[in-house]
């Protein structure tokens, strides 16, 4: 709905703090309608700390959206400014969404802190993965209007859902207790990826267990082996330590070839649902008129004319 | 392809029930839209921030323990002063028709009651989202007769 004449205008209300506008601001990038381009490169610094981007990914119904309110409660606390991007699936029939993740947020509605504090619930629309790849630019916004930290909170995600490393600095899992036997921590996957893991729900019985499988699997990696931590969102157990480790948490350079392979896919994946013929070669598909070597060729073809 | 639309679905005050408000959300959720449902117990400020910061088109209010006279009026009012004017407010719940003119004065376009078909609820958010002056601090003086 925004009228081109006042793009500029709404960027710079944004860009000066305007919650209003940077909110709106978003939605136009996340509609395609602005591009990262054509804002003043104005790149956060990096300096004061290591990390701008965090994802936190885990199995649903594991905690993250308590757990991720009580730890930026704990940073707002102390003068961090932290904004949140929280996914939720969109139906891939109908394309709507149920965003529902503000149900647990409390920090929001917290008027001692809510002014260091953003939360935006977003669809993953068309993106394949537990994450959009479009989180990245938004991210990348929110940094240049002032916000100190971005995190974003993934689906509930699986073993293999790796798509939150192509668009995040740091890598949070978290994990649930009584989460099947000590086989399921020496899986390959998600954990593989961790920069940190939090083994939530520490009240109920079968945390600390799994904590302890967990690190002992890790122990297997050597040095360069993520913390595992103990915590509640809802009990507030654990929570001081947690938000202190993961304000200066280290990247591990850990799968780093895994971690890029994710990008590539991601950006690939991005080119291909971003191409002027998807829609029509998907209706080609629904319809039976073109077979999937047919449609990889049409999509791949206009691509690769316009680039060269 | 449109985009769809952001509708945040807000239950305010002290009422407990929300099972109508997740019908409405369900229904908006399989009519292709992004609906943003705040939970339960808001106060009119959690709303209106809410709406702000989540940049809804629509904001969707259900209230069912009889506090909607004071409690809608009181949201509208705050969009308002946020500047939130082209937010487009409707409602629902247990609301007599002897209520509805003075809802419908402060500028929420349409009040349901129990029984209206979600069809129509959908019915009026497309008409409302073709208009350009349906906002709450908006021109426009039309509203929606809720069949029920």
């Amino acid at each position: 709905m925004m009228e081109a004449t006042n793009v500029g205008d709404e960027l710079e209300s944004a860009l000066n703090g305007n919650r209003r506008a940077m909110a709106r601001m978003l939605s136009s990038i996340e509609n395609g309608q602005f591009t990262l381009e054509n804002i003043p490169a104005k790149p956060p610094s990096r300096e004061s700390h290591a990390w701008a981007v965090m994802a936190i990914t885990g199995a649903p119904g594991v905690g993250k959206s308590v757990l991720v309110d009580a730890l930026m409660t704990a940073w707002a606390t102390e003068g961090v400014r932290v904004a949140l991007l929280a996914v939720d699936p969109s139906s891939p029939r109908t394309g709507g969404a149920l965003l529902g993740d503000r149900v647990r947020m409390t920090s929001v509605d917290n008027p001692a802190i809510s002014d260091r504090v953003y939360v935006r619930s977003i669809a993953t629309r068309t993106s394949s993965g537990s994450v959009p790849l479009i989180v990245e630019d938004m991210a990348a916004f929110l940094l240049a209007c002032g916000w100190d930290r971005v995190l974003i909170e993934t689906v509930g995600s699986g073993q293999a859902e790796l798509r939150c490393a192509a668009v995040a600095d740091r890598i949070v899992v978290v994990e649930g207790p009584a989460r099947g036997d000590g086989i399921q921590a020496e899986k390959a996957g998600l954990l593989e990826l961790a920069d940190i893991v939090l083994v939530n729900k520490a009240d109920l019985e079968g945390a600390e267990r799994h904590a302890g499988e967990l690190t002992e699997s890790y122990a297997l990696d050597g040095d360069d082996a993520p913390d595992v931590l103990l915590t509640s969102g809802l009990k507030g157990i654990g929570i001081p330590e947690a938000a202190k480790a993961l304000l200066s948490l280290k990247g591990s350079n850990r799968a780093l070839r895994a971690r890029m392979r994710e990008r590539l896919l991601a950006q690939h994946e991005r080119r291909l649902v971003q191409h002027p013929a998807y829609n029509s070669v998907l209706d080609g598909l629904c319809e039976g008129t073109l077979d999937i070597t047919e449609a990889l060729t049409q999509l791949k073809g206009d691509d690769h004319e316009r680039a060269s | 392809m449109d985009q769809p639309l952001r509708i945040v679905v807000a239950k305010p005050g002290l009422d407990g029930h929300d099972r109508g408000a997740k019908v409405v959300a369900r229904a908006l959720r399989d009519a292709g839209h992004e609906v943003i449902y705040t939970g339960l117990r808001r106060t009119s400020q959690q709303i209106v921030d809410t709406v702000r910061d989540e940049d809804a088109r629509f904001l969707g209010l259900s209230s069912l323990s009889g506090a909607h006279a004071h409690l809608f009026p009181q949201v509208c009012e705050k969009l308002r002063e946020a500047g939130l004017d082209d937010v487009v407010v409707f409602g629902g719940g247990i609301i007599p028709e002897d209520d509805r003119p003075a809802l419908h004065a402060v500028g929420i376009r349409a009040v349901f009651g129990p029984g209206t078909p979600t069809s129509e609820i959908l019915d009026f958010i497309a008409t409302a989202a073709g208009m350009n002056d349906a906002g709450v601090g908006q021109s426009s003086t039309w509203h929606w007769d809720a069949s029920a």
